[in-house]
């Protein structure tokens, strides 16, 4: 699984492309933005992009420039799919692994909960965790997170299943060594890489998902910008300035691109009977 | 808000009493479901209407919106999957996989507002104005619908393209399509009868599974266009914290997921012969 092998997958490194180029726009943003994404300028309002002006992507309805606020939300997309993701996939994984290893009658009841999770439509699920938990930012990661939780569960118990079953593990166990010894020796070290693929699939779904609530007003609160946020502001105002609806969408499409591509090319890597087909 | 008085214990008292909810959770959870079994799904905290006949009459919109965005997902999906399976080279591969990547990262709102820009000002293509059902007018119906569906279909459009296509070039390697070919059937015969017959199957797994998928996009479209499904009342649920409201959404919806499982699962079994139900899970 070596570097070498990555550096051929042109898939996956498009992948790290785009991300490292959002990684760029979000360290830029800590120390320089064009305009003040929260200030309001109502001698330009929804004013479409000009070089002339500065305002590239143009302005919105409050006369805020719309790439600042671009680019400023970058940060919290990122942080609200990896925070999310990271909720889940600890949470599912060890699920997973404590059914998959234990067996009998915990994995039964750790995966009847997981399908319980597993039987509404994710974006539904959100929705209704941040009906339940209130439209704060913060409870945007748990709505997310918990979507997650099943998928991690059951992606790690196969994996765990499937390793079980193998000669170095009987192997192990008949030499003597605790299952502990086992466990975090032999088994988790193998089930990583599938993990890491469902990881960066994972945060491309987040961002959709994040942008999705944010949208319906239950993500991010304005005036903080995220791109959902921004979206449902431009709403009213897409016919008559229609770049305030299309850079927004376009700042989540190419991320979450990202993400899909890097975890579609890792899938590459790691099965080999999807290589030969592609 | 604004100026609030402060209830006293009693008052809190009686209006618990009056909306059920005197009792412990898990007594009221068990009475709860007593009567969700017998059809009775309660009360709205905001209008008072029962629950049940609210969401029944916005059901049939989500579920035509839903299943309408499954048919030009399959629609477009398919026969491209297969066209690009059988012009297959380096280049159409690349393409291929990147349009399906891309559409998997396109939020389903966003390509519907991009339709609304694109199209609103062609007459008649994306027509204004209150929701006509299907019983009164079948074609400004689908009309009405046509973008919405649109919008949440082609991500899974692209989807099941991939699949179709990785599935077909399996297929098509295999012994029995090039017996057929040997046989001097026809390419039409030979794909439609001996390879897509086979290769479909992971297709409908995909397009199942996916289901979901397109009812939670569904509910966010219907936002968009401002159309009156059952999706809008989640939404205004969620806003006013109506929650008898969103327990029964919530509980329709789930049993609406289990059951697009099953149906999956049975479509599996009348497609492929060799997998029975009833032959103990083989």
């Amino acid at each position: 699984m070596g570097a070498a092998r990555l550096k051929k997958n042109i898939i996956a490194l498009a992948g790290v492309g785009i991300i490292s180029f959002y990684l760029l726009i979000i360290l830029v943003s800590l120390f320089w933005l064009p305009f003040d994404p929260v200030a309001m300028d109502t001698l330009h309002l929804l004013e479409p992009p000009s070089i002339k002006t500065g305002h590239l992507f143009g302005t919105d309805e409050f006369g805020r420039d719309i790439l600042s606020r671009i680019m400023q939300g970058c940060s919290v997309s990122l942080i609200i799919s990896l925070g999310a993701t990271l909720l889940g996939a600890v949470i599912g994984t060890l699920m997973g692994i404590w059914a998959g290893f234990l067996g009998g009658k915990w994995d039964h009841l750790i995966m009847r909960v997981a399908d319980i999770l597993f039987s509404f439509p994710s974006l539904l699920l959100a929705i209704f965790v941040m009906g339940i938990l209130g439209e704060k930012t913060y409870n945007v990661i748990f709505a997310i997170g918990i979507v997650y939780i099943p998928q991690f569960a059951r992606v790690s118990r196969g994996a765990i299943l499937t390793l079980k079953g193998n000669e170095f593990v009987k192997a192990a166990f008949s030499s003597g060594a605790s299952k502990t010894y086992v466990l975090f020796r032999h088994l988790v070290p193998n089930i990583m890489m599938p993990l890491i693929v469902q990881v960066s699939l994972s945060l491309s779904v987040a961002i959709l998902l994040e942008s999705a609530l944010s949208f319906l007003g239950m993500g991010i609160q304005p005036p903080y910008p995220s791109w959902g946020n921004m979206l449902s502001g431009a709403r009213k105002f897409m016919l008559l300035a229609p770049w305030t609806a299309i850079y927004p969408g376009l700042a989540i499409v190419f991320l979450v691109l990202g993400f899909n591509l890097l975890g579609d090319g890792l899938r590459d890597l790691l099965d080999p009977r999807l290589r030969n087909v592609k | 808000m604004g100026t609030q008085v402060e209830a006293t214990p009693e008052q809190m008292e009686e209006l618990k009493r009056l909306f059920g909810e005197d009792k412990p959770i898990p007594v009221l959870y068990i009475e709860w479901l007593g009567r969700v079994v017998q059809g009775d799904f309660g009360f709205s905290l905001r209008t008072s209407r029962p629950i049940l006949p609210d969401i029944l009459q916005r059901l049939p919109l989500s579920i035509e919106i839903t299943l309408f965005a499954l048919v030009l997902a399959l629609a477009l999906g398919i026969p491209l999957g297969i066209a690009a399976a059988l012009k297959q080279n380096p280049l159409t591969d690349i393409v291929i996989r990147i349009t399906g990547l891309l559409g998997l990262s396109l939020p389903q709102f966003w390509l519907a507002s991009l339709m609304v820009i694109a199209f609103s000002g062609v007459q008649g293509w994306i027509p204004m104005g209150n929701y006509i059902s299907f019983a009164a007018d079948p074609i400004k119906n689908l009309k009405m619908l046509f973008f919405p569906s649109l919008a949440i279909g082609t991500g899974l459009a692209a989807v099941i393209m991939r699949y179709t296509r990785n599935s077909m070039l399996e297929v098509m390697q295999q012994d029995y399509v090039r017996t057929a070919k040997a046989k001097g059937l026809k390419k039409r015969v030979v794909v439609i009868r001996h390879a897509l017959r086979n290769a479909i199957l992971p297709v409908i797994t995909v397009a199942g599974f996916n289901t979901g998928y397109l009812l939670g996009g569904a509910i966010v479209i219907e936002e968009v266009f401002a159309l009156p499904g059952m999706g809008r009342l989640a939404l205004y649920a969620i806003y006013q914290r109506d929650y008898p409201v969103i327990q029964g959404i919530v509980l329709l919806i789930a049993a609406m997921f289990v059951l697009v499982n099953l149906v999956t699962d049975l479509i599996y079994a009348a497609v492929d012969p060799r997998i029975r139900l009833d032959e103990g899970g083989r």
